[in-house]
């Protein structure tokens, strides 16, 4: 049956493919497809019965002739070729080079679905990532094994702080830094080649597996692309104990292209026409993410999420948030003023943080402090909105101070240079350098310890009695 | 049984056989590799099945085996400090038989088989005497802190034959045989079978009431819920449901907790399997894995199991119950529970109604949640399920389906809200929103136990929340300069409610649990020193000379100074409080004079 090729497909409509009379098709079987032109395509079959079969066709079914399509059916799941040779290389979605490099071969090949990890097997994430950007180590730590998508909006900076996480992240107190496997679904040729020249800049291309589908390439395609890279991810992971930060990018343009095949398949839809299954579907993708128990490598995950007009209740980044440990959500306002990276504190969150900071891992205080100035700097945004209702001058001293604190925060320690790399000792100083703006009492958030140590604090002169 | 089936159509999960004679609800084994199935439509000589597991590689004409029982779990010693999918099979012997990836068509019994339990029968029960369902026949020592009774299965009755003696016994070995009145023998086990989907039954409804607590100030003090009752925590993400939730799973005085996490996050499941072992429960002092079972099945694994996972986990709850324990299950998250059931219903094409929700969304909820409960047990001991559901609604956005519905019919609603979060005031949760229909049963223990004040302070403190909510809007507006000096006090006053007894951080070892006592003695305090400042103020006492008292700091702070042991301090805080008052108070009687 390998060998045997149908010609017997009897409708063809946004990228699905529909046979009838084949039997004994595998749901999930990998289809080759051949067209009137000779031309090769891909397919899945996402629904089987004796009757009908459907097929997914991952270059879309544009301009396919019923008649002179020939369609094989290769009674095996959609599996990825797997070796150390990968890094360096450009692949599309479905795993074919774009890089005029041959094709992989290699006996290791896995199923890009992948299998759910069982969680006892899990290890928690708790190493601490230095990224050396403040809004991020001081507030939202990213630890090694987390999912921590940057939530934003068209023409904010997100692929440049995405390229400038994957450029600076480091373990305190370890040489090795991480391969990345980059996933691109539906961006523009522009943002691709940022992101290809900035690996190539840095030299970091050897160590980088691209996966690239572009947003005039099919969108279905997109659907199988994070998938066909997360296997690689988890390869280099856990066959090759490396340490693997995925970037995808962008996750919105992979959700509506799975909108797209929902609505043609005649799914029921949901809120703003998804299907229902939009939060398993990403949820399948997210969870791939994490530490195994006794192996050394993990899988670190930044997914970019455009919301669509800056709207974060849309269903898109609501599931995710729903289902990854945490979001750096980026501002327009911020972003308008100039302020780079424009991270909107207050919605930002990392949840696996509390368990990556401190004594142990970067400094005593540090869960104080962040949990302080989160505080500090919503009761300054308050009393901003005040400010604009009543003018700063009729303010109390104490909220004058505020906001104060509010312009340093965003200007000093918000703010930095796309390449200014910070430790995260720089950034807990600073953060008491602009803390100490504020009266002690007021800092509840902090011990006495604390205020005695680093209130007060003038950036040098306590350095040594600290360190 | 019946005779194998085919496959005729794979949907996903859902796959269509040619087989006749099944019943709704069966469990089937699906293909070569028999993945679990259950029976959930019939049609004709075709049955509707959805497979528990990915459904990858099957094909039309693959065979399909029913079992002839429907979908049930294992209940017996073994269950506690264990952690299940969604199906009751025990995710670490899945790794142990399976690896790090849990494979399809494992099948690994809930229980160990092979284990011996020390069984202790029950004083006085011997041959001859006349048993019923929820009789109990002996006891095990389950863990250290639970010792475990062994039921006779519900719904059998008839003479006992023969009682065991004490000895060591495997799950498989008879303890007891049964003459049924049929005339048929039964040997009943130290476990028994029981379908999930089928509430357990019991003797009758029990009306006494006691409040379950849980530690959380804003939850024991604000928003009580009874042992036996029911509560949801909606809110969007990022609120802190899922830490609000492991926090009662911590510290609620119950005997055993059931944490099933349905749909959510693999790392949540990891960090309770990995710090509970290692914190102790405040009322037995044991480590707290021994009064603990999770139920897991994390976002990625497949969906239906997802749906099956709260029937998995309040059976286990009911059979704990039955023993005369007091249960606590947390569901994080039944909005996916509920999605899983829109899943389904999609692929089957019934009429969606709201937001895609099959039209039986809220009654199959209520039926849920009714199992929730304290009962008098068949054996005559009394026993609860507390259920409390975390709720995901979309953007946050209450007036959804799952948690209109689910607000509908709980007892007590602890409304997470963004902006509260934001802010990193947690738990996150609104006072305004929140609400509790049990407050008047907590009060009669909060008044026997701790303090025949606490319904009225309780009562000042929401009023001088919502006043202070009230007056802020006018702050917002046109300054605080505009409110009179008692109003500001009260703006004051309230900010320090909110921060000295409302934020509770989960982290700090002296703040994560907080005793009924103390949490009266620091509402208490507050509301004192609310009232004495507001008579100072009518003496003329100057705002600012009140709010720069040290006492307002220290008020803020005694929260995670003062233990649960050293509440007599935290009282004696209150006579220096006194001190500072009065010189503010000879100061202004002397001026006024």
């Amino acid at each position: 049956m390998k060998q045997k090729e149908y010609r017997m497909a009897t409708a063809a409509r946004t990228g699905l493919l529909f046979l009838k009379g084949v039997p004994g098709v595998a749901f999930g079987d990998r289809v080759a497809i051949r067209d009137q032109h000779g031309r090769k395509r891909n397919g899945q079959v996402i629904l089987a019965s004796d009757e009908v079969v459907m097929v997914q066709v991952f270059e879309g079914t544009a301009d396919l002739s019923l008649e002179e399509t020939w369609v094989r059916f290769l009674e095996e799941p959609f599996e990825m070729p797997l070796s150390p040779e990968l890094l360096g290389r450009i692949f599309n979605g479905i795993g074919e080079p774009l890089d005029d490099r041959p094709p992989m071969i290699s006996r290791l090949r896995r199923n890009v679905n992948g299998q759910p990890v069982n969680p006892v097997a899990r290890a928690y994430p708790r190493e601490f990532i230095q990224t050396g950007i403040s809004a991020i180590d001081g507030l939202n730590s990213l630890v090694r094994g987390q999912k921590l998508p940057i939530f934003s909006g068209s023409g904010l900076p997100h692929n440049r702080l995405a390229a400038q996480i994957v450029r600076q992240s480091r373990l305190l107190g370890e040489e090795s830094r991480f391969v990345v496997v980059f996933a691109a679904m539906g961006i523009t040729y522009a943002d691709a080649r940022f992101f290809r020249e900035d690996f190539e800049s840095n030299g970091v291309l050897g160590n980088v597996v691209m996966f690239i589908n572009l947003a005039d390439d099919p969108p279905i395609e997109r659907l199988i692309l994070p998938r066909t890279a997360l296997t690689v991810a988890e390869y280099l992971a856990f066959d090759l104990d490396l340490h693997v930060l995925v970037v995808l990018t962008d996750m919105t343009y992979y959700a509506e292209a799975l909108r797209e095949v929902a609505t043609a398949k005649g799914d029921v839809p949901t809120r703003k026409g998804y299907p229902g299954y939009l939060y398993s579907d990403m949820a399948e993708l997210y969870e791939r993410a994490g530490r195994i128990r006794n192996r050394h490598g993990s899988v670190t995950m930044i997914p970019v999420v455009s919301m669509p007009s800056d709207d974060i209740t849309h269903p898109i980044p609501d599931l995710t948030g729903y289902i990854t440990e945490g979001q750096i959500v980026l501002s327009r306002e911020l972003h308008n003023q100039g302020i780079y990276p424009p991270v909107n504190i207050p919605p930002s969150l990392s949840r696996l943080m509390k368990d990556g900071i401190g004594r142990d891992d970067t400094r005593e205080d540090h869960p104080r402090v962040a949990s302080q100035l989160y505080a500090a700097y919503a009761r300054a945004l308050e009393v901003r909105n005040l400010a604009s209702i009543i003018g700063a001058e009729e303010l109390p001293e104490l909220d004058r101070k505020f906001l104060d604190f509010a312009d340093g925060f965003e200007q000093r320690f918000l703010a930095q240079g796309a390449d200014e790399d910070r430790s995260v000792i720089e950034t807990l100083n600073l953060a008491w350098e602009l803390l100490s703006l504020l009266p002690a009492d007021v800092l509840t958030r902090v011990t006495e310890a604390d205020l005695a140590r680093y209130h007060a604090w003038d950036g040098r002169k306590k350095q040594e009695a600290v360190e | 049984m019946s005779e194998p089936g085919r496959i005729l159509e794979i949907n996903g999960p859902l796959v269509m056989v040619e087989l006749a004679g099944v019943t709704n609800g069966e469990q089937v084994r699906v293909g070569e590799l028999g993945l679990t199935g259950e029976v959930i439509g019939l049609e004709e000589s075709r049955a509707l099945i959805q497979v528990y597991e990915p459904t990858e590689m099957l094909r039309p004409g693959d065979s399909v085996t029913p079992l002839g029982h429907p979908f049930s779990v294992e209940l017996g010693p073994g269950l506690l400090g264990n952690i299940f999918d969604g199906i009751q099979r025990p995710l670490a012997g899945l790794m142990e038989q399976g690896g790090e990836r849990i494979p399809r068509g494992l099948e690994v019994p809930a229980l160990d088989r092979d284990r011996r339990w020390r069984f202790t029968p029950e004083p006085g029960l011997e041959a001859g005497h006349e048993i019923v369902g929820g009789t109990v026949l002996g006891r095990v020592q389950e863990s250290e802190a639970l010792e475990h009774r062994i039921l006779v299965p519900p719904h059998l009755h008839g003479e006992l034959l023969e009682l065991m003696p004490a000895g060591e016994y495997r799950l498989e070995e008879p303890i007891a045989r049964l003459r049924q009145p049929l005339g048929g023998i039964r040997e009943l086990r130290l476990y028994h079978r029981w379908p999930v989907r089928q509430p357990r039954p019991y003797r009758a409804r029990d009306d006494s009431v006691l409040p379950l607590l849980t530690g959380q100030r804003i939850l024991d003090t604000f928003f009580p819920l009874l042992k036996g009752g029911k509560g949801a925590i909606p809110g969007p993400f990022g609120a802190g449901k899922t830490m609000l939730q492991q926090q009662i799973a911590r510290w609620a005085n119950a005997d055993v907790v059931i944490y099933v996490g349905c749909g959510e996050r693999g790392n949540e499941l990891v960090d309770i399997l990995e710090s509970f072992p290692k914190l102790t429960d405040p009322h037995s002092g044991r480590p707290l894995m021994e009064r603990t079972l999770l139920v897991a099945n994390t976002s990625n694994m497949p969906v239906v199991a997802r749906e099956a996972s709260i029937y998995v986990g309040v059976t286990l709850a009911e059979y704990y119950r039955d023993q005369g324990f007091d249960v606590v299950m947390v569901a994080d998250s039944t909005s996916r529970w509920a999605e899983a059931l829109r899943e389904v219903a999609g692929r089957l094409g019934q009429m969606p109604v709201e937001e895609g929700y099959p039209a039986y969304l809220g009654s199959r909820l209520a039926a849920f949640y009714e199992r929730a409960g304290r009962v008098r047990t068949l054996g005559g001991d009394l026993g609860s399920v507390s259920l409390i559901g975390a709720v995901s609604p979309p953007g946050g956005d209450f007036s959804e389906p799952v948690t209109n519905h689910t607000k509908d019919i709980i007892q007590t609603f602890w409304a997470l809200s963004k902006a509260l979060a934001d802010a990193r005031h947690y738990p996150a949760i609104s006072w305004s929103e929140s609400f509790s229909d049990a407050v008047e049963e907590a009060a009669r223990w909060w008044h026997r136990e701790v303090d025949g004040r606490w319904a009225e302070r309780r009562g000042q403190a929401l009023a001088l929340l919502a006043q202070a909510e009230e007056l802020q809007r006018i702050i917002n507006l046109v300054g605080a300069e505009a409110l009179s000096p008692a109003q500001r006090w009260s703006v004051e006053m309230a900010r320090t409610l909110r921060e000295g007894l409302l934020q509770q951080s989960a982290l700090d070892p002296v703040d994560a649990y907080c005793a009924p006592r103390k949490q009266f003695l620091l509402l208490d305090l507050m509301m004192r020193v609310h009232e004495e400042g507001l008579e100072l103020i009518g003496m003329g006492a100057p705002f600012s000379v009140l709010a720069e008292l040290p006492l307002m700091g220290q008020l803020r702070r005694a929260k995670s100074q003062y233990g649960n042991e050293q509440l007599d301090q935290l009282a004696s805080l209150g006579e220096r409080f006194r001190d500072q008052l009065a010189q503010v108070r000879e100061r202004y009687r002397e001026q006024k004079g």
